[in-house]
């Protein structure tokens, strides 16, 4: 039996019914440019840097269901040179300094703009404040470094079941809130063998007191391009 | 604490997904959601605590801080911008010592700024505690701001204060043909439910809200859902009418209530539906009692209960829900998160409402305008919108035009109409630019005044403001940026930031600051945000700097500083807090760019 095809960039991709063209792409081997996915969850479509054009029209590739014949453009000058806008946004939106961040050779953001071949955030940067959690005796919260890809409040909400992390605010100022009144995290159900601490594909979810336990130069992107890691290990990506 | 919280949960049945709707409340009882208050809702309700701050933290109506005991919001829309609201706000801020958005330290007074309050044929305009008043004048701004010293309780405030005037300037078809209550529901019912979605289909109707989709197409695909079995239906209507310069639903909805009643009716019969919503933003306070009394009295003569106008078996209500202030709400799967009582994001689609819609059932959300026809034709039949309009276009369009014009107000006219008939007849003169459809629509300059209304041609969903040859393009574009950045939901990377940069390049270029460089990004962030946007919200919010760098670019190019690279670091701004923690404002307490 022929499974049923698409076709990316010239190429065949199989994928099962009711398959995202994402999740169908990397499982085949096609490295498509994502933040906000994670294979364990269901997609929500939000960073839009997975963006391809299905037969002419641009849609998010993780919330688009393959279908049978369509053509999907990916790797392309276009799709590219948007992914890397969208990328900049996200470095413009917060504090990103990598050079100083835990995260940095880990981190999904940073790995992305390499791949895109982006050099600086070009846009203005908006400098928000935004005030770190260190209340917690085992976790630090970053949010400066916050891209907003909700994957721990998905975590936490479904996996977890503890709803330790949400949204608030609108436009702009949206960002993330833990479940406390006092708006600490010291004062949430989170523990450190949560879900949504294992989620972040940034810097904001920290584990106290574990700093640079990996060394520069041997962490996840180090060695490997995100391109090469996220097709190896499709499923274990962003953890 | 004075506020009886349980009292108010009682009231809305203890219902998570009224949430919205509970948090209205309380900010009427108390002024803001105290984080304890939150807190409470969240235990008492089932639902997480950040559920319920997310929700607060969303709408512009919401607050979880204690604002001013009078909470003052100036529209922001370009037309009260134009016709004074600005110098007005300042006034104002000046009377109380203020600065934009602050609370005063006694706590008696807020002073902040508000997306369009829909009143631009009668602007500027205001809300006090969620009140509107309109046609302000510094002697009306001297009036509020003693009675607001005095401390005079809302309902002592003088009656005229709060007149909202109407100006139905010209009617055609929808506003001058009359209906007898119950007229409409009786000859569907008489014609059946699936020859009423044919009718329907066949007059041509399309949504009346921007889109322009089939309204029988989008009717027979709800009663079509799940094989047509049976399932709970919703019909909902979009009266959150918050496209900047649009107030046709105010004014359908304050004297052709029971039309857009009866279409609701009608359009739940057809579809099998048994709960009708209306979702009115909150912007229109004044509208909320007359609409419940209507409500009421339409139970009272049987035409909305059980077995409407004794049909068996076609039970059929309408419940209320006010909004908290948020544009993005008025995209119908926003709409409908709203209603649920949560965010309002706009949903992946599809699945489309029309069949997982309000509490994931069928659902038909159509715009208050279209309701109204529909239930024109459900008593004349298809060929009486046929009879009117153009190929693609049938009936007529309700168009809100305000701005430089003798006389601002409603009109009807039949779809093809052109733009320099629209502008004839409400008395504009040297026109320069007009804004079809509100900012998300099209920005038509002076040679382009021969295009047509319709979806044809030019399509609207109903706002028309008029420029004339004395403003400055450029600070309408800034502002339509402004409101766009304002209104963007943040779900999406792309408008989240796209329209919070584009609102800064356009500030930059109207105080004369900007580059070359911010003209390239400009256009740059708008395709993006085209391109990649999740929903219509960002897909149409360059809309107005393409228009404008297409149509108006001299406006941009005598703006601009003949640099690639701009100084986003002025140093002279950058002295501003060393003047005022010295209180010297003298030049040399300046950065002075030619000495240097």
């Amino acid at each position: 039996m022929t499974a049923k095809t698409f076709q990316m960039d010239g190429h065949d991709v199989p994928f099962e019914e009711g398959q995202s063209i994402l999740a169908a792409a990397l499982a085949a081997g096609s490295y498509v440019p994502y933040l906000c996915y994670h294979a364990e969850f269901k997609p929500h479509g939000s960073c839009k840097v997975c963006t391809v054009k299905v037969n002419g029209r641009t849609q998010a590739s993780c919330t688009t269901p393959a279908r049978e014949g369509d053509v999907v453009e990916s790797n392309v000058d276009e799709l590219n040179e948007l992914r890397k806008n969208l990328v900049q946004f996200l470095f413009t939106e917060g504090n990103h300094f990598c050079p100083s961040c835990e995260a940095s050779g880990g981190c999904a953001l940073q790995a992305v703009g390499y791949e895109l071949g982006m050099t600086t955030a070009h846009y203005s940067p908006l400098f928000p404040d935004r005030p770190v959690d260190a209340s917690h005796p085992d976790v630090l919260l970053d949010f400066n470094r916050c891209i907003l890809c909700e994957l721990c409040v998905r975590a936490s909400s479904l996996v977890d079941g503890k709803n330790v992390f949400s949204l608030s605010g609108r436009g702009i100022t949206k960002h993330l809130i833990v479940n406390a009144e006092s708006g600490k995290l010291a004062d949430t159900t989170l523990s450190v063998e949560d879900k949504a601490m294992s989620v972040c594909p940034v810097g904001v979810i920290l584990r106290k007191r574990r700093g640079f336990k990996a060394p520069i130069g041997e962490r996840r992107y180090d060695a490997h391009s995100i391109s090469e890691v996220a097709v190896a290990h499709p499923e274990d990506e962003a953890k | 604490m004075a506020l009886n919280l349980s009292a108010i949960v009682a009231r809305h049945g203890g219902d998570p997904s009224r949430l919205v709707q509970i948090l209205r409340d309380v900010m009427d009882a108390e002024g803001h959601v105290a984080p304890p208050v939150i807190t409470a809702l969240a235990s008492t309700l089932g639902v997480s605590r950040g559920q319920v701050e997310g929700v607060v933290g969303f709408y512009s109506f919401l607050d979880s801080e204690p604002r001013g005991k009078y909470r003052v919001l100036f529209s922001d829309n370009i037309t009260d911008e134009l016709s004074g609201g600005h110098e007005l706000r300042q006034r104002m801020l000046d009377a109380f010592r203020l600065e934009l958005g602050e609370v005063s330290r006694d706590g008696l007074v807020s002073i902040g700024a508000t997306s369009c309050t829909g009143l631009c044929d009668q602007g500027p305009a205001m809300l006090v505690n969620g009140r509107a008043i309109a046609r302000l004048t510094p002697a009306r701004i001297g009036a509020i701001a003693s009675l607001i010293r005095g401390e005079s309780p809302m309902d002592q405030w003088p009656d005229n204060l709060f007149v909202i005037d109407s100006h139905i300037e010209r009617k055609d078809l929808l506003l001058s043909t009359p209906l007898s209550p119950g007229e409409a529901i009786d000859a569907a019912i008489a014609r059946g439910a699936a020859a009423t979605i044919d009718e329907i289909a066949r007059s041509g109707l399309r949504g009346r809200g921007g889109a322009g989709f089939g309204t029988g197409q989008k009717w027979a695909a709800c009663a079509a859902a799940h094989g047509g079995g049976p399932a709970e239906r919703y019909v909902v209507c979009n009266a959150d009418e918050g496209e900047p310069g649009t107030f046709k639903d105010r004014e359908l909805f304050a004297h052709y209530t029971d039309l857009v009643l009866e279409g609701m009716t009608v359009a739940g019969f057809a579809v099998g539906a048994q709960k009708g919503l209306i979702y009115l933003r909150a912007e229109y306070p004044f509208l909320f009692a007359p609409l419940l009394a209507k409500l009421e009295e339409r139970r009272r003569a049987g035409l909305l209960g059980r077995d409407v106008r004794g049909a068996r078996g076609f039970d059929f209500d309408i419940e209320l829900h006010i909004g908290a202030g948020a544009y993005v709400c008025g995209e119908e799967s926003a709409l409908i998160e709203s209603l649920e009582g949560k965010r309002g994001i706009p949903r992946n689609r599809p699945p489309f409402p029309v069949t997982h819609g309000y509490k994931q059932q069928p659902t038909v959300v159509n715009n208050v305008e279209t309701l109204a026809v529909a239930a024109l034709i459900a008593k004349h039949g298809a060929d009486f919108l046929r009879a009117v309009g153009t190929a693609k276009s049938s009936g007529t369009k309700v168009l809100s035009v305000s701005g430089d014009v003798a006389r601002p107000g409603i009109y009807e006219y039949p779809f093809g109409v052109p733009v320099a008939r629209v502008l004839e007849d409400a008395g504009a003169r040297d026109t320069q630019a007009v804004q079809v459809g509100g900012p998300s629509g099209i920005l038509l300059g002076a040679n382009e005044l021969g295009r047509r209304i319709s979806f044809e041609d030019v399509p609207s969903a109903g706002a028309f403001m008029v420029f004339d040859t004395t403003r400055d393009m450029l600070a309408v574009v800034e502002n339509f940026t402004r409101f766009f950045a304002h209104e963007s939901c943040g779900f999406c990377t792309p408008c989240r930031v796209g329209t919070t940069l584009s609102a800064q390049m356009m500030k930059r270029l109207v105080a004369g600051k900007g580059s070359r460089r911010d003209m390239k990004d400009l256009a740059k962030v708008t395709q993006i945000m085209k391109a990649s946007s999740h929903c219509g919200l960002g897909h149409t919010a360059g809309n107005p700097v393409i228009d404008a760098l297409a149509k108006f670019r001299p406006s941009f190019d005598r703006k601009l500083r003949s640099l690639d690279v701009l100084p986003t670091f002025d140093l002279d701004e950058a002295l501003a807090p060393a003047r005022e923690a010295t209180a010297r404002d003298d030049a040399e307490a300046h950065f002075n760019e030619e000495e240097s």
